[in-house]
């Protein structure tokens, strides 16, 4: 494991998930965070579901345009990955746990 | 119940308080239907879909909401202000919301399925917000460059006007011109109540803006390319010819500025209204007439815009006190207003769409444009004969008094083939006889009224252009 892997055991996830409705895309969008977060940031995460259908105007102020849109909040810089995350391997690499050096 | 025929046959506008695209568009664009305007690159685009949008707002009571995706807010209202628009403080007031999508492919990464809910959250959002009636989507297929999975886009792309649609709002949407479609991305596919094609073109290192409207379902609109202005009044089309011979013919007449002149004219000057045509060789004293005319115009307390496209005003001015015609008091009361351009420093329909622009910001009741031949620096004779047919028209619609000077090489020909167009037709020419130059005014022409049929010899000097004292030794053809 190198340094950045350390690092990364120290920070917490702030994770935000925009979504409209509970859409079957949605739905999935989140089991799939769920799962990838319990395995892999087990204990050091915190999701946020924000339906935009209920705060129209978020969609405007964090520059939503694509449902689901997952946002890493913290740690910075900010990261946006939009899709129902079933790729767990690009999800991994969008929130940057995976190490691309081995 | 039966429908009412009519309410079939009958779309509704919108009015785009375009001057001009109104007119040519039968009414403004189709209401509650989506507008596609395309063109290239700085073709005009976005400020068409924005003055569309503003002019809704600041004449129309309709509010409006602008989806930016290339031009922040700040950036949007720097440009439209050049245009006449404060666009801050209409967003103040909240005649109109600007939302900025800010989408940048490198800064997301996708993965599985989406769509685009939360761009029609923020669009309906923002449109309930205010009652907004009017969007613009400048341009939308910005999506495309910010997106990678182009088949999501397409259905929601097909999703969004479909929408806009059933909500009933009058939308414009922008496209980038295309090579083999209308469109880069193929958006005609989805908007196809009405197109509109933007040009603009540079030929001969003139540039010259064109409009054309390529479809409107259920409408009824011009066909042509017209051509088009930016300017600080705003953007304005130019319809060609007008809708016919209705104008309206007046029986008022008022004086050429010149006595004589008045006196082969039935003794009382041209009809008010028409159209006047002075045709003669270089130095013959074509802009000297027209200067007459003009300082008669403002002495009688009318308004008259000058367009000269040979000299500048001051010298102008300097060469019409040297015949005791003085039109500087006139510029200093408001009464006169000079307009002078190289023909070359525009395209013909510029300059064209410049001279409406004045004519319709000044408002006068008559207008000298000396010479037009030097138009034909910059277009074809045929383009200019077209050109002066639709000037012509305006201004007899309007009952705005003409004045032309065209410069002949040969006496008598190269009128342009205008000649018809005109209602009076007076041809000067030089003549030297002996060691002396001899300046001769003919009526060739003037329409409902009875007219001198003889040429008359004048002279210009420091008290104007009066009649040469016809005595035997200086009458014309006496010779010395």
């Amino acid at each position: 494991m190198n340094e950045t892997g350390l690092d990364r055991q120290e920070e917490t996830f702030l994770l935000r998930l925009y979504v409209a409705g509970q859409t079957p895309k949605c739905i999935r969008a989140f089991e799939n965070l769920k799962r990838l977060c319990d395995e892999h940031l087990a204990g050091r995460y915190q999701i946020e579901m924000i339906d935009l259908l209920h705060n129209p105007t978020l969609a405007r102020g964090d520059q939503i345009v694509a449902v689901p849109t997952l946002v890493r909040r913290l740690p910075e810089p900010m990261k946006r990955i939009i899709g129902d995350l079933s790729n767990t391997e690009r999800v991994l690499v969008g929130l940057d746990l995976r190490v691309t050096t081995p | 119940m039966p429908m009412d025929p009519l309410s079939l046959d009958y779309l509704p506008k919108s009015p785009t308080g375009i001057q001009g695209l109104d007119e040519i568009t039968d009414g403004g664009f189709p209401k509650g239907r989506p507008t596609l305007i395309c063109g290239g690159p700085g073709s005009g685009k976005t400020l068409l879909g924005l003055s569309f949008l503003l002019n809704g707002a600041r004449l129309f009571g309709e509010k409006g909401v602008l989806l930016t995706f290339e031009q922040s807010v700040r950036e949007l209202s720097q440009d439209i202000a050049s245009l006449g628009f404060d666009l801050p403080a209409m967003i103040a007031e909240n005649l109109v919301i600007v939302d900025h999508v800010h989408l940048e492919r490198n800064e997301v990464e996708e993965t599985g399925e989406y769509d685009l809910e939360a761009l029609f959250i923020r669009l309906a959002d923002a449109i309930d917000s205010i009652g907004a009636t009017r969007v613009v989507l400048d341009t939308i297929e910005a999506l495309f460059a910010g997106l990678s999975n182009e088949s999501i886009l397409r259905g929601e792309l097909r999703r969004l006007f479909r929408w806009l649609k059933a909500r009933g709002l009058t939308a414009v949407v922008t496209a980038e011109r295309g090579e083999a479609e209308l469109t880069r991305h193929g958006l005609e596919e989805y908007v196809s109540d009405a197109v509109i094609l933007l040009d603009h073109r540079v030929q001969d290192q003139i540039s010259t803006r064109r409009l054309r409207i390529v479809k409107y379902r259920g409408s009824s609109h011009g066909t042509n390319e017209y051509p088009f202005l930016i300017d600080q009044t705003g953007i304005s089309v130019l319809p060609v010819t007008s809708l016919g011979l209705q104008h309206g013919a007046s029986a008022e007449r008022i004086s050429s500025g010149v006595d004589f002149l008045d006196a082969m004219l039935g003794g009382r000057g041209f009809y008010r209204g028409s159209t006047v045509f002075v045709s003669g060789g270089a130095g013959s004293g074509k802009t000297s007439l027209a200067a007459k005319y003009a300082e008669a115009a403002c002495a009688r307390g009318e308004r008259c815009i000058y367009f000269m496209f040979e000299e500048s005003p001051q010298q102008l001015l300097r060469n019409m006190r040297s015949i005791g015609i003085d039109l500087q008091p006139w510029l200093e009361r408001g009464l006169l207003k000079f307009h002078a351009d190289r023909p070359s420093r525009f395209g013909l329909e510029s300059h064209l769409a410049a001279m409406y622009a004045s004519i319709r910001a000044f408002s006068p009741s008559s207008v000298v444009v000396d010479p037009v031949t030097n138009l034909i620096a910059v277009g074809t004779i045929l383009d200019v004969r077209a050109m002066l047919t639709r000037i012509i028209d305006d201004l007899k619609n309007q009952g705005v008094t003409a004045f032309f000077t065209s410069l002949e090489e040969v006496d008598g020909e190269s009128d342009m083939g205008v000649s018809s167009l005109m209602d009076t037709w007076i041809a000067l020419r030089t003549e030297t006889r002996g060691r002396e130059r001899h300046r001769g005014l003919t009526v060739i022409k003037s329409r409902g009224m009875a007219h001198s049929n003889r040429e008359e010899e004048f002279v210009l000097s420091d008290t104007g252009v009066n009649l040469a004292a016809r005595d035997a030794e200086t009458m014309l053809g006496a010779g010395r």
